[in-house]
């Protein structure tokens, strides 16, 4: 065979392998009961593809081609292991008997594998950064590196995180499966929660120089893609829109200079419509099935946000209503305090000022330096200067976030120059 | 697989709760080991008298010593456990939230390591 369809079959082996590694490995976890032995086994697969695929063309269905080699492959090794290891022979049979009849493996096991992976790697027998890590790892296919520098760990950390996380799962028996229906709504929010957490560490990295961190967002958002395919229930719906409609905005918030730009100052015409109309087709989606979650009521703030053409037009009303929304599906001060920034929107900055102060009054948010922030905000705007200034700098003394304490400095800055 | 149920809960706090509560809580126990033998889900429970009944036991150099303490100060003591067969965690997990312990203490959940050469009794 010539040398231009050798690099073809390897393109090709190497596209097969973006595309299907994620859901052969989530199959062969299944067939061989073990997180490791999986991972060799498609590891062996592709090695064999690379070689055979060249001889003997590609097969018509790589997926199902590629699973039984990997299985074929894990019981050959364990075969050959067994005769310097008695106790593996019988594995090897328990294997062999379980595995043969060889059936096809068809479209929709393997989807159901995909989502015992992920309620696998999300399980809460497992810490949340192992969550993570696990999430990452094996559904997503980061390396471990990878992850390390998403997360500014260091590779050593990571690693170790995903062998405790793969012996608690062999030792204490974590189950490879869908949760039963009773257990699913607790152990989804779990799932969300975690894809959550890795879009917000690429969209506010908690520490460091760097705001955006787009690839653990972009990755987070292709969880999302993923769920609402596999389970589609509302809060999932709810939680890919509220990832896409903050997204759009990645390129409008951040200045040439790396400078966080607030809403009212961003260029909306920067906006991702695209990821604002897939964003308000879910919402709408979600809302039609009369089960409106945290996640929903959240994208759906961002919605009316998205489609004010101009800060002026926002619709503030209907936004403290979905607020209103938010604090009877789940109180907490955080949510107060947008909402009082709504309502400082809506009836003007003396209304947000006493939400606000009868918040910090109570105990609750004194260390949250968005909470200073937001009451500097309204004494700027009452024109209430020395007020303004001691509010900045409380907000300033709560912060690490480098990009956060220049913009607070800037408006430090300003009052000074005005004031 | 074998997983040991360890009921903890606050001795002092239950010491308070009423008679009839402590009773009806026994029984419930009982009648979960009952529901469990039927599923073959059971191999031995038992609750502990209180931590304050312990003997501590070290053998250091060859020499034994046994004291009735320091123990770790804790908020919670060991109160009693459940040795049960559940095919996974989840299982286990589901079995341990209806250990009526659980509902004002904690119940942890421990596989055990299978090994060979012990003694075995009839029990399932």
């Amino acid at each position: 065979m010539s040398e231009v369809t050798d690099s073809k079959v390897r393109e090709l082996v190497e596209e097969v392998y973006r595309e299907e590694s994620r859901r052969v490995l989530a199959t062969l976890i299944r067939l061989l009961g073990d997180f490791d032995a999986a991972e060799e086994a498609l590891h062996d697969a592709f090695a064999v593809a690379a070689e055979q695929w060249i001889r003997n063309g590609v097969p018509s269905n790589p997926r199902a081609w590629l699973v039984s080699t990997g299985r074929f492959k894990a019981i050959d090794g364990m075969r050959r292991r067994a005769r310097f290891d008695a106790s593996l022979t019988e594995h090897a049979k328990q294997l062999e008997s379980a595995l043969y009849p060889l059936e096809e493996p068809d479209d929709e096991s393997i989807e159901d594998d995909r989502l015992r992976l992920i309620f696998t790697c999300c399980h809460p027998a497992l810490a949340p950064e192992a969550q993570v890590a696990m999430t990452l790892r094996e559904v997503c296919g980061l390396t471990t590196e990878e992850i390390a520098r998403a997360f500014l760990a260091k590779p050593s950390t990571i690693a170790q995180r995903i062998v405790r996380a793969k012996g608690k799962i062999r030792t204490a028996c974590i189950p490879y499966q869908v949760p039963s229906e009773t257990d699913l709504p607790a152990r989804l929010d779990a799932v969300l929660r975690v894809v959550y957490l890795v879009f917000n560490e690429g969209y506010s990295a908690s520490s460091g120089g760097s705001l955006t961190r787009h690839d653990l967002s972009a990755e987070a958002i292709r969880l999302g893609r993923l769920l609402v395919e596999l389970l589609p229930d509302p809060e999932t719906m709810g939680l890919l829109a509220l990832m896409l409609l903050h997204d759009s905005r990645r390129v409008a918030r951040i200045s040439a200079t790396g400078e966080l730009i607030l809403l009212d100052d961003q260029d909306r015409s920067l906006w991702n419509r695209d990821q604002i109309i897939e964003g308000t087709i879910l919402i709408e989606r979600a809302f039609a099935s009369n089960q409106v979650g945290p996640y929903t009521i959240q994208a759906a703030i961002a919605g009316v946000h998205a489609e004010a053409p101009q800060p002026a037009e926002t619709n503030w009303a209907q936004i403290v209503a979905l607020y209103d929304l938010l604090m009877q599906a789940g109180p907490s001060p955080v949510v107060e305090l947008n909402r009082a920034v709504a309502v400082a929107m809506r009836d003007g900055p003396l209304a947000g000022l006493s939400l606000i102060d009868s918040i910090l009054r109570r105990g609750e948010l004194s260390n949250y330096h968005l909470a200073y922030a937001a009451r500097a905000d309204f004494y700027r705007r009452l024109g209430r200067t020395t007020e303004a200034k001691a509010s900045y700098e409380q907000a300033l003394g709560l912060t690490q976030q480098e990009p956060e304490r220049r913009f607070l400095k800037r408006r430090l800055a300003e009052l000074h120059d005005y004031g | 697989m074998k997983y040991l149920l360890l009921v903890h809960h606050d001795e002092d706090a239950f010491g308070k709760m009423s008679e009839t509560t402590r009773k009806e809580m026994l029984h419930e126990s009982v009648q979960l080991t009952h529901q469990l033998h039927a599923k073959r889900q059971y191999l031995s429970a038992s609750p502990l008298q209180p931590a304050s009944t312990a003997v501590l036991v070290q053998v250091r150099e060859g020499k034994p010593m046994v004291t009735d303490g320091p123990f770790v100060e804790t908020r919670e003591q060991l109160a009693g456990y459940f040795l049960i067969d559940a095919k996974d965690l989840d299982e286990a997990t589901s079995i341990a939230v209806r250990v009526p312990g659980a509902r004002i203490g904690t119940v942890e959940v421990r596989p055990l390591i299978e090994i060979s050469g012990l003694p075995t009794h009839e029990c399932l």
